[in-house]
């Protein structure tokens, strides 16, 4: 994990400017009942890696939902509060108009179109884009970036293996050429090594001048990348601060990294979350 | 030999009808997770609109087919955001009640418009054969499978390699995840409807051709394109095709050599047959010929 980023040197970069993303003050509620977000405030700044750390049901992947246009699809509403990207409202945005303006999302559990070809599933990840040689070079991009999908252009993307699916989810997120990319939990299901490889990816996006939201309960990963961090508690921020100073943090050590740190830590999520431990790892 | 052949031509040409009424199912089922009853309403509607193209206002009749399409195309587009677009995210048994309401609005209109009595279309084809080789052939066959093969073919290559196609496909896996990517579902929805009417519009318009006439029970043919894409998997529109074709050709077979062969099993065998193929398909592979189990992950 170490050898992705310090957040330390990441806190030095994270510039002044407006921030990309903010969040102010926002509740959401879903079937007009059940708050899962109530008075949130957030901001990923122009070129930063911002982590938001949180247990199940926090209200992480809602937070996303929101920002990304997507709550109507879940009978989720926004209560109160105010959401803007580059200075500009989009409260009320759909979710194609928000991609437009340069935001793309990798959602929680990968969600690539498993009857498509990987090949497919980058032309629906451009299909905001109307420029062909822009397409075509983020495809270029994507390819260099991840060649296990270079080599399988044509198979079926819901036959690769859970880390490949992964890449693929990134990959046709960045076909839209976004300037802030959100990522729900992109470790989620894998072996370390592959989780280590996806960090060096967003560490990578990252330097290209993108923006991230990278939503985890991998903290260790995510405090390795971030500048900054949010922990998200019962749809409230409990704490926040720089990512040397979160992990520093004794509650967020205990909850999150473990005790000692390391394996223990990852292993002890693993059971949180009820996953079943896969068998073959191919990515 | 001959007999054979004659049949099996005038077989594929049926079937070619239900390939198309069956491929407007299985577009509207793919995009919106609902059967749409009215689709036999399309195919009446778009035989009285060539009617009108040709008969009433005496446009060309081969000009005539390609507005009948377009008007088609138009009134699937039209039923999609007048009525359905209010409806989407409700439970299906809604949209399908609401589909059913079309026909029954559609079958009161038709009648009233034009009239309860079958109209000639007036097609250059009429009931005219061309025989090589000593086999009749109806020219109006003949075209009928032309045209659903040009159809077809604009079809596949549309849904295979458009950005639309490709979005169409997205949406019909994932469509949070299309809506993740920029793809606006209400878009998807509405060429999935212009394409339903489209074939529905043609569809009819070859059942009027050949001496058919233009009539309301042309309508039936969506009965019969039921069972063709339960057939060949609801979700495939490769599987409506083939579909389309077994039954199409089985039915203009079953109905020569039946009452020959196997009178025990009845006058009304023909109509039946279709379902009983289904029947056994089913039996065989509970998704279809070409329906897909699903593949994923977890
Ligand atoms: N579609 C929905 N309808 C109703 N309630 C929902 C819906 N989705 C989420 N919730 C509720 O909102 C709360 C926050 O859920 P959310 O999925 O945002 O949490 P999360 O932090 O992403 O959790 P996880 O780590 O498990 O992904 C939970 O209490 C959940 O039950
Ligand atoms: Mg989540």
């Amino acid at each position: 994990m170490e050898a992705t980023r310090g957040g330390d040197d990441g806190a030095v970069r994270a510039p002044a400017e407006a921030p990309i993303l903010q969040v102010s003050n926002l509740a959401v509620a879903y079937n007009e009942s059940v708050l899962a977000l109530r008075a949130v405030s957030l901001s990923v700044p122009a070129g930063a890696v911002v982590a938001l750390l949180g247990a199940n049901g926090a209200g992480k992947t809602t937070l996303l939902r929101a920002v990304s246009g997507l709550l109507g699809v879940h009978g989720g509403t926004v209560r109160q509060g105010a959401i803007t990207f580059d200075g500009e409202p989009i409260g009320q945005a759909a979710p194609a108009a928000i991609v437009k303006r340069g935001m793309a999302q990798v959602m929680e559990g990968r969600r690539i179109f498993g009857e498509l070809s990987v090949e497919e599933n980058l032309r629906a990840g451009a299909f905001t884009r109307r420029d062909r040689s822009g397409v075509r070079d983020a495809y270029d991009r994507v390819m260099e970036m991840f060649p296990v999908l270079a080599e399988r252009r044509r198979s079926q993307a819901g036959l690769m293996s859970g880390g490949e699916q992964q890449m693929l989810a990134i990959g046709r997120a960045l076909m839209a050429a976004p300037r802030l990319l959100l990522l729900d939990e992109p470790s989620l299901g894998l072996a370390p090594l592959v989780v280590q490889q996806i960090g060096e990816v967003i560490a990578e996006i990252n330097r290209g001048g993108v923006s991230v939201l990278l939503v985890e309960q991998n903290a260790n990963m995510a405090l390795g990348l971030a500048h900054h961090g949010y922990v998200l508690e019962t749809g409230r921020i409990a704490k926040s601060g720089t990512a040397a100073d979160l992990r520093a943090d004794s509650d967020i050590q205990e909850y999150y990294l473990g005790a000692g740190g390391g394996d223990g830590a990852r292993r002890s999520f693993r059971d949180l979350k009820g996953y079943r431990r896969r068998t073959r790892w191919s990515a | 030999m001959t007999d054979f052949l004659n049949l099996l031509v005038s077989g594929v040409a049926l079937g070619a009808q239900y390939s198309l009424v069956a491929l407007g199912f299985v577009v509207i089922y793919r995009a919106t997770g609902v059967i749409n009853f009215a689709q036999g309403g399309f195919c009446v509607l778009g035989a009285y609109l060539a009617y009108n193209f040709h008969n009433t206002w005496g446009v060309p009749f081969y000009l005539a087919l390609v507005l009948t399409a377009l008007a088609g195309a138009g009134v699937g587009a039209l039923v999609d955001v007048t009525v359905l677009r209010r409806f989407v995210g409700q439970p299906p048994f809604v949209v399908i009640m609401l589909t059913i309401g079309l026909l029954i609005l559609i079958e009161q209109i038709v009648p009233s418009v034009w009239g309860a009595d079958p109209l000639p279309l007036g097609d250059p084809w009429g009931l005219r054969t061309v025989s090589p080789g000593g086999v009749d052939i109806k020219v109006s066959d003949l075209w009928t499978v032309g045209i659903v093969a040009v159809v077809l073919a604009g079809f596949f290559a549309f849904f295979r390699f458009s950005r639309m196609g490709v979005a169409m496909r997205a949406t019909a896996v994932d469509l949070e995840a299309a809506m993740a990517q920029g793809i606006p579902a209400h878009r998807v929805y509405r060429v999935s409807w212009s394409i339903a009417g489209l074939v529905a519009a043609l569809a009819g318009l070859t059942l009027a051709a050949g001496g058919g006439g233009v009539r309301l029970d042309i309508e039936l043919v969506a009965l019969t394109a039921f069972p063709v894409i339960i057939l060949g998997g609801l979700d495939s529109p490769g599987g409506a095709v083939a579909g389309g074709l077994l039954i199409g050709v089985a039915q203009v077979m079953s109905g020569k050599y039946q009452p020959e062969h196997a009178t025990w099993l009845g006058q009304g065998f023909p109509i039946v047959m279709p379902y009983v193929v289904m029947i056994i398909v089913l039996l065989v592979r509970p998704y279809g010929l070409f329906g897909q189990r699903k593949v994923r992950r977890i």
